[in-house]
């Protein structure tokens, strides 16, 4: 794991709001999707109400690979929440769909982390009502 | 074009002690500094009608006008985000050259170390706005919930496509240190620091360390900006405003913005610095000094870059052992000692050191400093100048 919690403090849960609903239904339901225009086919990511390319409303939730490579990565080496235990690392993911995420590494310490490292998603289930979308090493 | 350039001028400046404790009031601070901004210029409270506060600050500009007895005010507004400091200026230039306010001051006045503040933020989810949003929505519920943590991830990108070793930022924070120690207003006054101190300095949050971090001070700033041609007939040498902008480009966010194809070259620096360079009618090799934002000792090379002063990825080693950016060297920086040798209020500091460098009174003086360029907000929302001695 590169990161651990103290469960005795909240870990921020994304608020389901806006644009970003259709994101965490499917991580709920262990999907990884993306917004996707329907009109010019542009994966968006952070969701947004139009297509930042063909400035169309039409898009649609489409699934991802779930395949990507780290982009960057940091390591916490103080925590700045007591939610979660230093050292931690945090991921920055460019998918094969050319989107990025946001996450955290499975089964990997902090020193093996490197940019251009393979990577695939796995779901994380935390508490009631938490499931993060976190990626392992691959290959 | 009708450009504000050269059309306004930075007439008078007050600056706080930067301390831990200020043990006062934002409001005082702020009415402290306004009154010396105004003495510096040989003008009164009833002179000003117009002023620019910033969005964050807790010292509403009524309080003001009723603390410092100013009844006039024809032109106020708010400027946003933390680069926030250069586009006061010109927010307040174009006051003064439409004419719709005849002496505009500007002030920001944060307790940020003692957090002596009004006001909190209690903001509920449903009332976030769309920056928080993609904060709370994205990041946060990963770890990656300090602002170091967020520039981290940029740095490290930065670093792995110029093969930079995090050893190098340090000649950033040592150089700053150094002229610091020469500021009897700054936290760091007398106590410079060197290269081996950072190296054996504590990592926060890998790749940047604590030394590569800011100061965080109780201090504040006001300055009062009029016409050129009022500022003739004013106490101090005229410090004219060459060029001025604000910058965000497309998928700018606030020291967030991994979603953009390019995460490591600050894309509102380079945009900023075409406009910036353009309208002052000067090149970055005319600039004799530069105040760069230094919040993170790592974004000063990323800046260098963007803003044309050295090719693409060599901004760290432009900064290497120090000579070229100290003074006496290329391009003297943050002479005051900036955000990470002098104290932390948001960049106007850096204002008011260039300032002071194009009157020739400051205490790491560059010789013939005609003009010096200011850059705030690198990796987020951008502003920037150029001040200069003559028009």
């Amino acid at each position: 794991m590169s990161i651990q919690y103290d469960m005795e403090h909240p870990i921020p849960t994304p608020p389901m709001i806006g644009e970003n609903i259709g994101f965490w239904e499917g991580i709920k339901g262990h999907q990884l999707v993306f917004q996707r225009c329907k009109e010019c086919g542009t994966w968006v990511h952070p969701p947004r109400p139009t297509c930042p390319k063909c400035r169309s409303f039409e898009k649609e939730w489409a699934p991802s690979t779930g395949k990507g490579t780290v982009y960057s990565w940091v390591t916490y080496r103080e925590s700045p929440s007591p939610a979660f235990k230093a050292p931690y690392s945090v991921v920055l993911v460019e998918m094969e769909e050319g989107v990025r995420l946001v996450s955290n590494m499975f089964d990997i310490k902090p020193e093996e982390i490197h940019i251009g490292m393979p990577v695939e998603v796995v779901f994380d289930d935390i508490a009631e009502g938490l499931t993060l979308p976190k990626f392992r090493k691959v290959g | 074009m009708n450009s504000i350039s050269k059309k306004a001028a930075i007439v008078g400046v007050g600056i706080s002690d930067f301390s831990k404790d200020s043990g006062k009031t934002e409001l005082r601070m702020t009415c402290e500094c306004i009154r010396a901004a105004l003495d510096d210029a040989g003008l009164v409270p009833p002179d000003v009608d117009g002023i620019v506060k910033h969005t964050d600050d807790a010292t509403d500009e009524h309080s003001v006008t009723s603390s410092m007895g100013m009844g006039n005010l024809t032109y106020f507004g708010e400027c946003r985000w933390g680069g926030a400091a250069c586009g006061m200026v010109l927010r307040a230039a174009i006051g003064v050259t439409t004419a719709a306010a005849n002496y505009v001051v500007i002030y920001r006045a944060v307790n940020g170390a003692s957090k002596r503040r009004m006001g909190t933020s209690s903001r509920n989810m449903s009332q976030l706005d769309t920056g928080d949003l993609l904060q709370w929505t994205y990041h946060a519920p990963f770890g990656l919930e300090s602002e170091a943590g967020r520039v981290a991830m940029i740095v490290r990108r930065y670093m792995h496509e110029y093969d930079i070793k995090n050893d190098q930022f340090g000649w950033v924070t040592t150089v700053c240190r150094e002229h610091g120690a020469r500021n009897p207003n700054g936290i760091f006054y007398k106590k410079p620091i060197k290269i081996k101190d950072y190296l054996e300095s504590k990592m926060l949050v890998d790749p940047i360390r604590h030394m590569d971090i800011y100061e965080e001070t109780d201090s504040a700033v006001a300055l009062v900006v009029t016409t050129a041609e009022k500022a003739g007939k004013l106490k101090q040498k005229p410090v004219y405003i060459l060029g001025a902008t604000q910058s965000q480009v497309a998928e700018t966010e606030e020291r967030k913005g991994f979603y953009r194809p390019d995460i490591s070259g600050l894309p509102e620096m380079g945009h900023m610095a075409e406009r910036l360079f353009a309208m002052a009618g000067v090149r970055p090799k005319d600039i004799a000094a530069a105040q760069l934002d230094d919040s993170y000792a790592p974004l000063v090379p990323m800046q260098l870059e963007a803003l044309g002063f050295c090719k693409r990825g060599k901004g760290a080693a432009f900064c290497d052992k120090g000579d070229r950016i100290r003074i006496g060297g290329d391009l003297p920086l943050n002479t005051s000692g900036g955000s990470l040798g002098e104290g932390y209020i948001y960049g106007m500091n850096h204002i008011a050191e260039a300032v002071r460098q194009v009157r020739g009174t400051s205490t790491a003086q560059v010789k013939d400093a005609n003009l010096v360029l200011v850059a705030t907000g690198a990796g987020g929302p951008a502003s920037g100048l150029i001040l200069g001695g003559s028009r």
